[in-house]
């Protein structure tokens, strides 16, 4: 059996790991490229949002790798993705691929299915080696993110950011293949204080939201490169959704660590008071959370059409002017004319950088000696 | 006497009959918006942000109507669920947020919470609760609710003679309504109620189709058994109700031997729309099938060419006795 499953950011690093632990033979898709999307989008249908046709491209490129198993999730609805896995599959399956799809669902995301599913997945393993499994996968997934946390903080501060970019894509390399706990330790840390090490300049950096549907977020692809591009501009980009933070919300039921999902849902309020499926309640949420931190902005990002986005993006307006933070919302599909992105991106920083440059004598410089504690 | 408005618009189609008996048992002014039309669509395009779908953008042009007719209450329902385990979908549910950020001159919302997905709990004492708002008398208001559960399944029942929901509600308040004429094609069309029943953003389809010769099978006019049992026979439940009501039907009407085409009316934008179509299309093997997309884009002759041509291909298809062999041989 050779099992392959979608990308999703960095999260093939964690999942790797989790299938192979479950003595699986694992072929990851190739990287997600410009021929990954024309894959999907000619298969996939027209209207369906990005991260299906991102998906297809996928799972086409690791069949035609070799791979004979596709581990994907599922879940009950309102958003489409509940509904993915039925329609790729059928689509794969009319293209006359040979395969099998494991689908990850639980009736109501209950910790105990999906630990059935996965050990079912890995029959030849004991319990003892799923469980060691699973833990070493989490410790991974909190080792990358503890990197991608960092490099938030240091592109936009660093005055070589093509350098620290190369520090971070290595330190990420590394963990991949890193077979033992105490070599991801090791890795990050190295990786870490190469960072730390970093010459810094001495303007202002601004501070910026991003906020949004999963998938958008956490593929840098699919949203080409926002986050990175804003920090090269020296703007600092905190994201919503970190992956350990949903799997610790969502499947976990919050008894790994302390959640702030409540707190955030209640920051919703009055806005947007009831549950839209995706994450658009978490999108106004943490808008409002950013602007009571003072953060100099919001940029919410998505797949276009998404449904509950567009839930968010309606009552964003009404957030951005009663909580007096400036918003700006990005829908992502195929057309990859970057540019127009770019342009958007760079126009909306000026606006912020020039708005905080006329209050620049009410707050302090952020400079070089301000160490960042984790 | 209190002023309760309706839009005309979205689930209108499907629970007018119940929502207006419901308010005037209570001693409620029921006021609907006008029919779709221009000056609604405008305004809704106005009000709305860019990526939502045609029929909720012409849903904030009716409340925005409502808006200028001093009432004192609006009914905007959140629908979240209209049967156990089914959404309706994302936007439904946060229409009533979505209003009261684009709108200001709003006069209070009726914004009852309609979530039977896991019980019907929730749901009771909501409406007692809408309902507190006109009276004390809890007896009323469970009569009125029942009342209005009852005059709902009498609309639904002149649907099932072969109306659409719009005209079976125009039947249901007392007006008069042409019969079906009946032509030689028989058509199943399908689609989200709310777009296909409002003739402003079907561009009155079904009219259109009767009037080219065709009769035209409607989902609610088919049996609900048949519907359920096929829709069940595809390999994960669809959790939008309205989604697997079309799925059983193309199905359903992909065996019956009495229908000659199938045509989808798909709003742009719409996410269940998207993998629904998909799925129908990849399951529909007896039959022609046409997928129809609207926008507010208004150009109305692209539609009539389509549906000339669709209409144009059965019978002649029909005629020589075609079969399902392509025109090229």
């Amino acid at each position: 059996m050779k099992v392959t499953f979608p990308h999703m950011g960095n999260a093939h690093i964690p999942i790797k790991a989790l299938l192979k632990g479950l003595k699986l033979e694992v072929i990851p898709p190739p990287p997600v490229s410009k021929k990954t999307m024309e894959l999907g989008v000619k298969y996939s249908p027209e209207f369906a949002c990005l991260p299906l046709k991102v998906n297809m491209g996928n799972f086409i490129e690791a069949i035609e790798a070799g791979a004979d198993t596709i581990v994907m999730a599922g879940g009950w609805g309102p958003c489409r993705f509940g509904y993915y896995a039925q329609v790729e599959r059928d689509i794969l399956k009319n293209l006359n691929y040979d395969f099998r799809m494991v689908i990850l669902e639980a009736p109501d995301s209950r910790l105990s299915d999906l630990l059935k599913q996965v050990k079912s997945l890995g029959e030849n393993v004991s319990l003892w080696e799923a469980w060691k499994a699973i833990k070493f996968a989490w410790y991974k997934l909190n080792a990358v993110e503890k990197l991608e946390r960092h490099f938030e903080y240091y592109l936009p501060r660093v005055v070589d950011k093509d350098k620290v970019e190369k520090i971070f894509d290595d330190g990420l390399k590394n963990i991949d293949q890193a077979d033992e706990r105490k070599e991801v330790h090791d890795f990050t840390n190295i990786c870490l204080k190469k960072m730390q090490e970093q010459p810094c300049h001495n303007q202002p950096v601004l501070r910026i939201g991003l906020v949004g549907e999963i998938y958008t977020i956490l593929e840098p692809v699919t949203n080409y490169h926002v986050a990175r591009y804003m920090g090269r501009l020296n703007a600092e980009v905190t994201r919503s959704i970190y992956m350990s933070d949903w799997v610790n919300d969502h499947l976990l039921g919050g008894w790994i660590k302390k959640s702030r999902h409540a707190e955030i849902i209640n920051c919703a309020s009055p806005y947007l008071n009831y549950w839209v499926g995706g994450h658009g309640r978490e999108t106004v949420g943490y808008t409002v959370d950013f602007a009571r931190k003072q953060y100099d902005g919001v940029v919410q990002i998505g797949p276009l059409t998404c449904m509950p986005e567009i839930v968010a993006q309606s009552v964003l307006g009404k957030v951005s002017e009663r909580e007096g933070i400036p918003c700006m919302t990005m829908y992502f599909d195929e057309h990859s004319g970057e540019t127009g992105i770019y342009t958007r991106l760079e126009a909306f920083i000026d606006m912020l950088q020039r708005k905080s440059y006329l209050q620049s004598s009410f707050s302090t410089p952020i400079g070089v000696d301000n160490k960042f504690v984790l | 006497m209190k002023r309760v408005g309706i839009p005309h618009s979205l689930f209108y189609y499907y629970y007018y009959p119940l929502w207006k008996t419901f308010f005037s048992d209570l001693g409620a002014n029921v006021i609907s918006s006008s029919e779709s039309n221009r000056l609604t669509l405008d305004q809704g395009i106005k009000l709305a942000v860019d990526e939502t779908c045609l029929p909720i953008k012409v849903y904030f042009g009716h409340v925005q109507e409502l808006c200028q007719q001093h009432l004192d209450y609006i009914f905007i329902p959140r629908l979240v669920s209209v049967e156990p385990k089914s959404y309706i979908c994302p936007k439904f549910m946060g229409v009533p947020d979505m209003i009261r950020a684009a709108l200001d001159n709003l006069p209070p919302l009726i914004d009852i919470t309609i979530d039977v997905s896991k019980s019907d709990r929730s749901l009771k004492r909501d409406i007692m609760r809408v309902g507190s708002l006109f009276t004390n008398d809890d007896n009323q208001i469970k009569r009125a609710y029942t009342h209005a559960c009852q005059e709902n399944r009498f609309c639904r029942l002149l649907a099932r003679e072969g109306y659409t929901m719009a005209e079976a509600i125009s039947l249901w308040e007392g007006e008069q309504v042409n019969n079906p004429a009946s032509g030689d094609l028989n058509i199943g069309v399908l689609g989200h109620g709310y777009s296909l029943y409002d003739p402003y953003i079907s561009m009155n389809l079904v009219e259109r189709l009767r009037k080219m010769g065709c009769n035209v099978f409607l989902p609610e006019a088919l049996d609900i058994g048949c519907i359920e049992r096929e829709a069940a026979t595809i390999p994960k439940r669809v959790f939008w109700t309205l989604g697997r009501k079309m799925v059983g039907s193309a199905l359903y009407m992909d065996k019956r031997a009495d229908i000659d085409g199938i045509i989808y009316l798909a709003c742009f934008g719409c996410g269940p729309d998207s993998l629904i179509g998909e799925i129908i299309e990849n399951k529909v093997k007896n039959k022609s099938f046409m997928m129809l997309t609207i926008d507010e884009h208004s150009g109305e002759g692209g539609l009539v060419t389509r549906l000339e041509a669709f209409c144009d291909m059965l019978r002649r298809r029909r005629m020589r006795g075609e079969g399902n062999l392509p025109a090229y041989g």
